[in-house]
């Protein structure tokens, strides 16, 4: 006689410290085996693709900083080239340099946070107590550009807000001369730990096919063995003028994504050194009035001035009618922007591509065999940020 | 610059294909019906190989017949291109499913239903996703308010979140900032031709 067998549901989440926010993940158990998983999202869900139809181009930008969370300008970014694309303006050499080193030290903040939150889940401590010192210090890079750590609104369309303040670029420099011995301290706490091995090594197999078909980008496909970054491959901003190696994975599970991540982080940092070093001298925004204010000073004799400044706080800039698809490499993968404009100062569609969306969705191909126990492990190589994921 | 390589029989192939370019970029408008072939043909030919789906979305035109537009996003590793496929629907239309094409679709459909209603024949599982449970309306629907039909807050008597009509303290402000300048109109006119 053939014994009955009866799977368990259980609730993971929404409020679980290893769900990295609010995810409400419904597992369907065998014993410990899982064998389907629902992942329910939207609990973040903060409607802003219908607030950016509302808004003009310019208060739209802010919204972006609030989607990945981790790494806000790498967002911003992909909406300003958007316009930037529609507009047909072109972001001086000086300011593309500086965003190529914020998106640098986004893609740091980025992986500080996902590997020592992963290594946490799965019961090492001291990673991200190590790793949050280095962000503050990322942090406060932020601050001291943009005036504040997290919500920047720095990358506006047409270049950033403002230049360096005096010695932040030393400052930088500084930060990056130090920061690989982190990565090698790091490293020496988990790269060949035990513990930490047998947590990651073979769990979360993708296969590239499998990635591929899946909606994978970034790190996710990386992992997996295919050499694809958006920075090589489809250059923007002066990418193409630095040197660097994409690290890729060979077994694609969660342990080369690990792997991948610092491997990245040290390309990062050598990005950042030599964008301080040739980073050329002049204006950091694009000069064209139609778009970009004027200076206070300029407000103060120049009555045209004044009204271009009056005119784009209030009505703002119109985007000729045109769509365009814009993406950037963000630390998660590919973050992009269709942008709908219908001629007014308000975008008609804006719809944004996630990347964590399609790693969400593919957590019930990944996890599916796999013990109760792995759910973290994935969850936290996935990269999971809600911010972006429910929009 | 990236160029696609599509080969020019293709229209004989499917009837209604019409072939844009934006951005230097490919655009296939096709209607619904030969969306699904176009799609396998785009994914399996040896010389395009658009094996990743980037995104799906839904763009709504209210004072069109065909009010949904609906927009493919598709990437290629191997000739590093891009192209887009647009279709249209109906508001009371379905088209098919891209699930068993490209198995990413399914919570990108899923969205497109949560937020315009569009319907998707065929989909293993077509349920709301974004918005809360026992959603009604669709958010991203022009004609759907920006505040939303219901708010929430915790009851402390009922002690439990309950849903009410939503109740603005003050209206929203929607300044209509575009100079009412006859002037400017005109000078609009000559920067639209542009």
């Amino acid at each position: 006689m053939a014994k009955e067998t009866k799977t368990m549901n259980l609730n993971f989440g929404p409020q679980h410290p290893a769900a990295h926010g609010v995810l409400r993940l419904i597992l369907e158990l065998d014993g410990e085996v899982i064998e389907r998983a629902d992942p329910h999202i939207g609990l973040l869900h903060r409607g802003t693709e219908k607030l950016i139809e509302n808004k003009t181009y310019t208060q739209a930008v802010p919204y972006f900083d609030r989607l990945d969370y981790v790494a806000p300008m790498n967002q911003e970014h992909a909406f300003a080239l958007a316009i930037e694309k529609l507009l047909e303006i072109r972001v001086p050499a000086r300011g593309s340099y500086i965003r190529v080193i914020f998106c640098e030290i986004g893609r740091i903040l980025s992986h500080i946070l996902n590997i020592t939150t992963q290594a946490l889940d799965v019961g090492a401590l001291t990673p991200s107590l190590w790793g949050f010192e280095e962000r503050e210090k990322l942090m406060v890079f932020y601050e001291r550009v943009s005036g504040s750590r997290l919500h920047a609104n720095y990358f506006r369309p047409g270049g950033v807000h403002q230049d360096f303040p005096v010695g932040l670029k030393e400052d930088i420099l500084e930060f990056c001369k130090n920061f690989p011995k982190v990565i090698d301290d790091l490293e020496n706490l988990l790269t060949d730990n035990r513990i930490f091995k047998q947590r990651n090594v073979d769990i979360g197999i993708v296969s590239p096919q499998d990635a591929v078909a899946h909606g994978f980008s970034g790190v996710m496909l990386r992992g997996s063995g295919i050499a694809w970054d958006l920075r090589r491959a489809q250059s923007y901003e002066v990418y193409d003028k630095f040197k660097f190696k994409i690290p890729i994975g060979k077994n694609g599970d969660c342990y080369d994504r690990y792997l991948c991540r610092i491997e990245e982080m040290r390309e990062s940092t050598k990005i950042i050194i030599d964008a301080l070093n040739s980073m050329p001298e002049g204006p950091v925004m694009t000069t064209d009035g139609k778009v970009s204010p004027p200076s206070r000073a300029d407000m103060k004799k120049s009555m045209e001035a004044l009204i271009h400044h009056f005119k784009l706080f209030t009505e703002g800039y119109h985007v000729p009618k045109g769509e365009v698809y814009s993406c950037v490499e963000a630390p998660k993968g590919e973050f992009g922007v269709y942008l709908i404009a219908d001629g007014s100062n308000k975008p008609y569609r804006c719809k944004i591509k996630a990347p964590g969306f399609a790693h969400l969705q593919a957590m019930d191909y990944v996890i599916k065999g796999h013990m109760l126990a792995d759910v973290p492990a994935v969850l936290g190589s996935m990269d999971i940020v809600f911010g972006e994921i429910d929009r | 610059m990236l160029k696609v390589n599509l080969d020019p029989n293709l229209k004989e192939q499917f009837k209604s294909l019409k072939v844009l370019e934006n951005f230097s970029e490919p655009v296939l408008e096709i209607n619904k019906e030969e969306l699904p072939n176009l799609l396998i043909y785009l994914r399996d030919n040896k010389s395009l190989r658009f094996r990743q789906l980037i995104d799906i979305l839904g763009v709504d035109y209210p004072k069109r017949e065909n009010r949904f537009d609906v927009i493919y996003l598709l990437l290629s590793h191997e000739f590093n291109n891009r192209i887009t496929i647009k279709t249209s629907v109906k508001l009371d239309e379905a088209l098919a499913s891209v699930v068993p094409i490209f198995p990413v679709a399914n919570w990108f459909e899923r969205e497109a239903f949560d937020m315009y209603g569009i319907k998707f024949t065929n989909h293993p599982d077509l349920r709301r996703i974004l918005t809360d449970y026992e959603f009604e309306g669709y958010p991203l629907r022009k004609d759907f308010p920006l505040s939303g039909h219901t708010e929430v807050r915790y009851d402390d008597e009922l002690k439990k979140v309950v849903y009410e009509p939503v109740k603005l303290a003050q209206a929203y402000r929607d300044f209509d900032t575009e100079s009412p300048w006859e002037g400017t109109k005109y000078i609009k006119k000559e920067q639209d031709k542009r």
